[in-house]
């Protein structure tokens, strides 16, 4: 595989993962979203097993392995299990004004183009040019957690903020250290085991998952 | 040999905080459970202590093929973080034994906070000791990750809230500092090739002039936002006080107390390797920025205050104001400043809620319209709070009296214009908090107030080595922080 081609598959695979973070954003359905959120996971360990080829980077096959199985099968899993024991595979959210959060989305795209000019200019990696899109994906998976209000919801948008930040290691320079990415992957479990008990206490708690409620905990009350 | 030493060292500090979670994940709610849990704790702190044996004697060290590093500048907090977490283990035995009685927390809970109190420990020695930026990020998100249902372990809607603020704010932030670490891991592959030995804090140091600065201050923003969430900054502090005032109350003291100085810790160690590249005083400028900003927000937020416990986490973001403004600041007598008020300030601010957490039980809430006639209900506790809020609003001869007056003298000589700020803080912040205090340890007990048998080591011996360290300065701590002003110029 020559470099151009490689470059030229990994950006397709960045616009990949770009559009399924927008797609997240505006995703009603809870089953469709974790959907989405599996994809992303499959173009990310796909552009990672490429990006180790080309650039000869063994460990990353680890990591592309790694990222398979857990946002792919694992985590996805977890979250069907955890939308049907809770009974919430039918809950339809409403997403207000979607043209607006797009726009949104959009100018932090711009904007992440912007903030990592300097770094483009300055690496010679094949990955360079995706590093903006990695820090867009990080932005709109925030963008997401803000403007949702399911706790579900803004689970997934923090797991793909996550993802952002796996891409944005791989992009800027070919993966962090293998202990740091299999530290962060234990992180990402332990904080799954956690989410999951929460949606059960939530639910518990305030019978329904949607965290609009949670408005004691004010100033002077 | 001797460096085989160390690295023994290092295990047996970090191993014993990680098998007794193990051990006491096994225990769960038998009897003896809160006993293990001390033991525990004892024996980390006296690994802490050989570790700061070795370091007198040998200076600053690499160990375990460079995965740790001790210098002067992380000894002392590894030894406060061990011995602040052995205190809270004393005081913790009865406290949860009494929630326990009166039903707050559950069969399950007791298995879970005491498993999760040690795994607390070790994320924040691994995040001390690890000479890895990378691994310094994992060890505080697990940090974060090991006291999330420790705040919600009494199941109330409000405590379920909080936890959950608590999860998602602080998850989100110290994402962004991820993405600072990967800018940062950029930079020096550049400089010091690829490899696993990239993210090695001694290796960036000592190249960090060669770093490229326009990446490094973008970093550094990034770092800056997502430690400074964990530190509790101003703006970013929202989750703060509901995280440290919903949960039991031994996991506000060790929050308060430990969790936002392991924070501001990592938070300095990345400006270090941001100033050695830019070579300006760019990064702290915003730490200064931030700091001002929390100290203002924070004493008048105190004014504002019903709930004891809130109260208290309010002054926490002042006091870590200051400390991010003093290293902001810079020069060696704000650094100095700034380490010192790490220190006392935890052993005050723990303190205080070892008392708090007393005073509650006894009046079974955290409303201090409710709290009366501490000193005459229990002098200890009712001293106990006098004195620790005493010495946490910076009066002579505690010990945060020195370090507020080292910074406050600083800022006169090199940023005057931020003196009245400053002051502004500390004035409203001295007043807010005797107001309020004042009421609930003078008077008649109240009719509601129930006696009770409290835990005084901790409390006295935090006070105590508050009032020690105002008025005398052992030479070993002169001397590591005088090292560490060396490190960190």
């Amino acid at each position: 595989m020559n470099l151009a081609l490689a470059a030229q598959i990994n950006s397709f695979l960045a616009a990949l993962v770009l559009v399924t973070a927008f797609g997240m954003l505006v995703q009603k359905r809870v089953y469709g979203l974790i959907h989405l959120f599996a994809w992303q996971g499959f173009f990310l360990s796909l552009n990672t097993a490429i990006v180790g080829y080309v650039a000869g980077k063994h460990h990353l096959y680890i990591s592309s392995v790694l990222t398979l199985s857990i946002k792919v099968f694992v985590l996805p899993y977890i979250l069907h299990v955890l939308v049907n024991r809770l009974k919430i595979r039918r809950d339809v959210e409403t997403v207000v004004n979607i043209p607006r959060t797009m726009l949104i989305g959009i100018a932090l795209v711009i904007f992440s183009y912007h903030l990592t000019s300097p770094v483009r200019e300055l690496s010679t990696l094949v990955t360079r040019s995706t590093l903006a899109v990695a820090l867009a994906t990080v932005m709109i998976g925030l963008l997401m957690m803000i403007t949702r209000t399911h706790a579900v919801t803004q689970i997934i948008g923090f797991l793909a903020l996550e993802n952002g930040l796996f891409f944005a290691a791989t992009s800027a320079t070919y993966g962090m250290p293998l202990v740091v990415e299999l530290g962060v992957a234990l992180d990402v479990l332990i904080a799954a085991f956690i989410f999951g008990i929460f949606f059960f206490q939530i639910h518990a708690a305030f019978d329904s998952l949607n965290v609009d409620q949670m408005a004691r905990l004010k100033e002077g009350e | 040999m001797i460096g085989m030493n160390t690295s023994m060292m290092l295990l047996i500090l970090l191993g014993v905080p990680a098998f007794a979670a193990v051990v006491l994940g096994f225990v769960g709610d038998r009897k003896f459970a809160p006993e293990i849990n001390i033991a525990g704790s004892a024996a980390t702190f006296v690994a802490g202590i050989g570790l700061a044996l070795e370091v007198l004697e040998r200076g600053s060290m690499l160990a375990g093929g460079k995965f740790f590093f001790v210098d002067a500048f992380n000894v002392y907090l590894s030894v406060l973080t061990a011995f602040v977490s052995m205190t809270t283990a004393i005081f913790s035995r009865r406290y949860m034994r009494r929630e326990r009685e009166h039903g707050r927390v559950g069969h399950v809970g007791m298995r879970f906070y005491h498993a999760m109190f040690q795994l607390f420990i070790f994320a924040m020695l691994l995040c001390l000791l690890t000479n890895n930026v990378g691994v310094l990020w994992i060890a505080m998100e697990l940090a974060t990750l090991s006291t999330v249902l420790l705040v919600s372990l009494y199941r109330t809607p409000t405590a379920i809230e909080a936890a959950w603020k608590y999860f998602i704010l602080c998850g989100v932030g110290i994402a962004q500092a991820l993405f600072g670490t990967v800018l940062l891991s950029f930079a020096a592959e550049k400089v010091i090739g690829e490899g696993g030995e990239a993210l090695l804090w001694t290796n960036l140091s000592a190249v960090s002039g060669s770093l490229e600065p326009t990446v490094l201050s973008l970093a550094f923003v990034f770092l800056m936002v997502g430690y400074g969430t964990k530190v509790g900054l101003v703006p970013l502090h929202n989750w703060l006080p509901d995280a440290h005032s919903e949960g039991p109350t031994p996991i506000s003291a060790v929050l308060s107390g430990l969790l936002l100085n392991i924070a501001l810790y990592a938070l300095v160690r990345c400006k270090v390797l941001v100033d050695g590249s830019t070579q300006s005083h760019h990064a702290g400028n915003i730490m200064m920025g931030f700091g001002i900003l929390s100290i203002v927000v924070a004493a008048f937020s105190l004014l504002r205050q019903k709930d004891i416990k809130r109260m208290f986490s309010y002054s926490s973001i002042e006091h870590m104001g200051i400390a991010t403004f003093a290293f902001g600041l810079g020069g060696p007598v704000a650094t100095f400043g700034g380490l010192l008020h790490m220190l006392v300030h935890s052993l005050a601010k723990s303190a205080i809620f070892f008392t708090v957490g007393h005073a509650s039980q006894m009046h079974k809430t955290q409303e201090m319209s409710r709290i009366r006639g501490l000193f005459k209900g229990n002098p200890l506790v009712g001293w106990g709070l006098m004195f620790g809020v005493m010495a946490i609003v910076g009066m002579p001869p505690f010990g945060i009296f020195t370090s507020e007056f080292l910074i406050l003298t600083a800022t006169m000589k090199d940023a005057p214009y931020l003196t009245p700020f400053l002051l502004l803080g500390l004035g409203v912040a001295f007043a807010a908090l005797l107001r309020r205090v004042q009421p609930m340890v003078s008077g008649e007990i109240p009719p509601y107030q129930k006696p009770l048998k409290v835990a005084n080591v901790p409390v006295l011996l935090h006070l105590a080595l508050v009032l020690m360290l105002g008025v005398y300065m052992p030479d070993f701590l002169n001397n590591w922080f005088h090292a560490a002003v060396e490190l960190l110029k």
